[in-house]
């Protein structure tokens, strides 16, 4: 095993467990600090698979933004502690057979895919082709995905504002 | 070349990638010595004090003194606080500050981890200050604490805008994220600077210096409020928040905060001179190369960059004692109001002469 490996399972373990304690603790809060955890998991993984791209902007959207802004959330909603978070097993028949089935989904697909296995070897940087396809052949997105931005950011603002 | 130093002397890669990542450690510790002693040197004098002169020759030795009071302080947590989040925040928020110096170059042969998103990637580690800030607020369970947390994060992200617009002008004119490229872009001739203009030839660099000069104000504005320095101090401001978020931590673990706060002094005066005032580079050639001693190059070259980091650090004193305070609705005016605007006029303008 080498140390790529080594870093893998590491970060796996990360992901995996925060993951769960996200889902387990009754404290909102400390599901919050959880899922940091669990984003930045996820971004190591990434790293490891050779997207230094999608690694970083994962890390400044989700824990720089969208994790912040939960917190944001609970610390300033009056009483949230008070609140109580239902963790408790519920539809468990349904809920056992729709997992039962995804899980079985996912898990023939692992078993039936032919892998291409590759030596590993060390990535390039992906920045470069990340902004070529982005400004060639996926401008249209790209600037409508901008247009959709603006536009939710008009909208906070008109919503936030005192009349 | 420092990790494959280490690489042969240890002929292990993961040694060498400790010893080669714990480096930045000993050099914020040092650096923190020195910056606290000149801190309290320079705020002295400023108001015609003289400060601490008491340990060693003009109290040079006073940090020293401070810090093993600290070590030795009882360590206190108040009983209605949350033990865990509590005892982990110091370290999330050090953690932030300290994986940005993974990407700061600190001379030619001295870099963490030559990422071509360096850039991206020391703004992306700066989230992490963030929730570990609010996680220290949140867990002291007191309202001054949580104040201080709340009104940093939204400091934070509100002027991580601007810094990333002037970062993005900068990476217009050089084409490049990684911070070594962006450095060596910028040669060891002062006038090559991207503060004035970059090594571009021609009418261009003319024209792109009022703007380069506008980007650096404007990016070393904001660095003062992500670092939370005065006159951005709302989230620790002593006469209305006794000390912000860190009210509840003592000993070592207020230890961890200054540490962490004095680190990232310098991330963000490192990155202010290695995009604008050519990061290690010297600014009139190299020593070692004019009499032929090619290994003292990265000694001149650290020797460079630690100077200009120090001196950004030195103006961010200057301004503490020197600007009152701004109030939140300032802030968030002078930010959103006009920075950000600027900011991107700016930009645009950059973008369009490097089109032309």
């Amino acid at each position: 095993m080498n140390l790529a490996d080594f870093l893998f399972y590491v970060f796996a373990v990360i992901t995996l467990v925060s993951a769960f304690f996200v889902v387990t603790f009754k404290n909102i809060i400390y599901s919050a600090f959880s899922l940091l955890l669990t984003f930045l998991g996820v971004a190591g993984i990434y790293v490891l698979l050779g997207a230094d791209f999608i690694a970083i902007v994962q890390v400044i959207v989700y824990v720089g933004g969208i994790l912040i802004l939960i917190l944001f959330g609970v610390m300033l909603t009056n009483k949230i502690q008070n609140v109580p978070i239902k963790t408790e097993a519920s539809f468990i028949i349904p809920a056992s057979i729709t997992i039962g089935a995804f899980g079985g989904i996912l898990v023939s697909t692992f078993i039936n895919t032919r892998w291409k296995s590759m030596p590993a070897e060390l990535a390039n940087s992906t920045l470069t082709d990340v902004g070529h396809l982005l400004m060639n052949e996926y401008i249209l997105i790209f600037e409508l995905l901008g247009i959709l931005l603006l536009v939710a950011l008009v909208g906070a603002a008109s919503i936030a504002r005192k009349q | 070349m420092i990790y494959d130093f280490f690489a042969n002397l240890f002929g292990s890669d993961v040694i060498a990638s400790f010893i080669s990542g714990a480096l930045p450690v000993v050099f914020i510790a040092l650096f923190t010595l020195f910056a606290v002693w000149l801190e309290r040197k320079v705020s002295a004098h400023m108001q015609d004090r003289l400060g601490p002169m008491r340990v060693g020759w003009h109290g040079w030795l006073q940090t020293f003194a401070d810090i093993l009071k600290l070590i030795q302080k009882e360590d206190i947590t108040a009983s209605d606080t949350d033990k865990k989040l509590f005892n982990i925040a110091p370290v999330l928020t050090f953690m932030g500050s300290y994986a940005a110096f993974a990407a700061i170059p600190f001379s030619s042969a001295y870099v963490g981890s030559g990422i071509d998103l360096g850039i991206l990637y020391i703004v992306a580690v700066s989230g992490l200050v963030v929730a570990g800030i609010l996680m220290a607020g949140w867990a002291s369970n007191n309202k001054y604490s949580l104040y201080g947390a709340v009104r940093s994060a939204a400091q934070v992200i509100s002027y991580e805008i601007p810094t990333v617009i002037v970062i993005l002008t900068v990476v217009v004119v050089i084409g490049s994220l990684n911070l070594t490229k962006i450095t060596e872009f910028q040669t060891s001739r002062f006038w090559d600077w991207m503060i004035f203009g970059g090594s571009i030839a021609g009418i261009k660099k003319l024209i792109l210096l009022p703007f380069m000069v506008i980007g650096f104000v404007i990016l070393y504005i904001s660095s003062l409020a992500e670092t939370n320095r005065t006159p951005f101090d709302i989230p620790e401001a002593e006469s209305e928040l006794v000390g912000g978020y860190h009210t509840e931590y003592s000993g070592i673990k207020f230890t961890m905060f200054f540490l962490s706060e004095y680190a990232n002094m310098f991330a963000v005066s490192a990155v202010a001179s290695a995009l604008f005032f050519g990061g290690y580079h010297s600014p009139f050639g190299y020593f070692g190369n004019l009499i032929g001693l090619s290994w003292l190059v990265p000694i001149e070259q650290f020797f460079w960059f630690t100077i200009k980091g120090a001196f950004f650090v030195f103006v961010q004193m200057w301004l503490r004692w020197t600007l009152p305070r701004l109030r939140v609705d300032q802030l968030m005016t002078l930010c959103w109001k006009y920075l950000i605007p600027i900011a991107f006029v700016n930009f645009l303008i950059v973008a369009l002469i490097m089109v032309l």
